[in-house]
């Protein structure tokens, strides 16, 4: 599989999100935000953690427009696969590739601790390591994490099956727990818990391995 | 010419640090104070001429994120 890794200024999750899809097995490359287009043959794009621009405007917003933002947009519009985490969920969805929004936390406090999620589905590459009720435990780290959605987006996230991970215990006040969702053709995933920093013992626990691993597995026999 | 663009959080968003700021208004005895909605404010220096339609493009397209948040143009 090949996969690359876009760097915004203000990334800081890009390398260990490298690191991650590495061990997988995946080939990895990394692509500067100013770059106008993928490497060819690309399988995944990963659109790591960070405070891209400082976070100026609204999380995500500014790296939302750049460059490699259009190039990321097409890949998926010709069915290419995407992972957005934490400051990449927020710049998919203000790209428009996933619905909704994140919202300061409820609490109004930066989060960092482990949580447990739930596997809400197993129906889609990024999943399909995991049972569908299966509880894991990733890191969050965010200000910004909580997710909104109007009625009707949330009514077609569960009729469709497209939310990927909820919360066990609820931190930032998401709607309906929701901690990462996908996209209509469930190519796309945006959660704000970091798997990437789940897997290896040295992180304290390794259950991001099956979402990586199970990634991999799909997208080498796709 | 100028322009301001007012961004609001859009009716029915919870808004938690307006609720915050009531909060905290309440603690320094300021009584009665039934809501409050935080948004923000962005000044433009535009060339002459340029029309409001285009300025509504700007926030579609980026000053505001139309899933959760409302705008009003002001041109001064």
């Amino acid at each position: 599989m090949r996969a690359a890794v876009v760097v915004f200024p203000g990334s800081n999750c890009d390398r260990d999100m490298a690191v991650a899809l590495k061990a997988a097995g995946a080939d990895v490359q990394m692509v500067w935000h100013k770059d106008a287009a993928l490497p060819d043959g690309l399988d995944l794009i990963a659109v790591p953690g960070g405070f891209s621009f400082g976070d100026y405007l609204r999380c995500g917003a500014i790296a939302a427009q750049s460059p490699i933002c259009q190039a990321v947009v097409a890949h998926v519009n010709r069915g290419g696969y995407a992972l957005g985490v934490c400051n990449g969920f927020q710049v998919l969805t203000e790209t428009g590739l996933l619905p909704g929004a994140l919202m300061r936390n409820a609490g109004l406090k930066f989060i960092c601790k482990d949580v447990g999620l739930t596997v809400a589905t197993s129906d889609s590459a990024f999943t399909e390591g995991y049972h569908a009720g299966d509880v894991v435990s990733f890191p969050v780290a965010h200000h910004d994490g909580s997710y909104t959605a109007d009625a009707e987006t949330l009514a077609t996230l569960q009729g469709e099956d497209r939310i990927a991970f909820t919360y066990a215990s609820n931190p930032n006040g998401s709607l309906g727990d929701i901690a990462g969702v996908l996209s209509e053709n469930r190519r796309v995933l945006g959660m704000m818990p970091h798997p990437e920093r789940a897997v290896d013992a040295g992180h304290g626990g390794t259950d991001g391995q099956a979402l990586f691993g199970g990634l991999l597995g799909q997208l080498t026999n796709a | 010419m100028k322009a301001r663009v007012h961004v609001m959080l859009k009716n029915g968003v919870l808004d938690p640090q307006g609720a915050a700021i009531q909060h905290a208004l309440g603690s320094l005895g300021f009584s009665g104070v039934e809501a409050v909605r935080q948004g923000k404010v962005i000044e433009l220096d535009l060339a002459d001429g340029t029309t409001e339609a285009t300025i509504a493009q700007m926030c579609d397209k980026l000053l505001a994120n139309v899933v959760i948040e409302s705008y009003k143009i002001e041109v001064l």
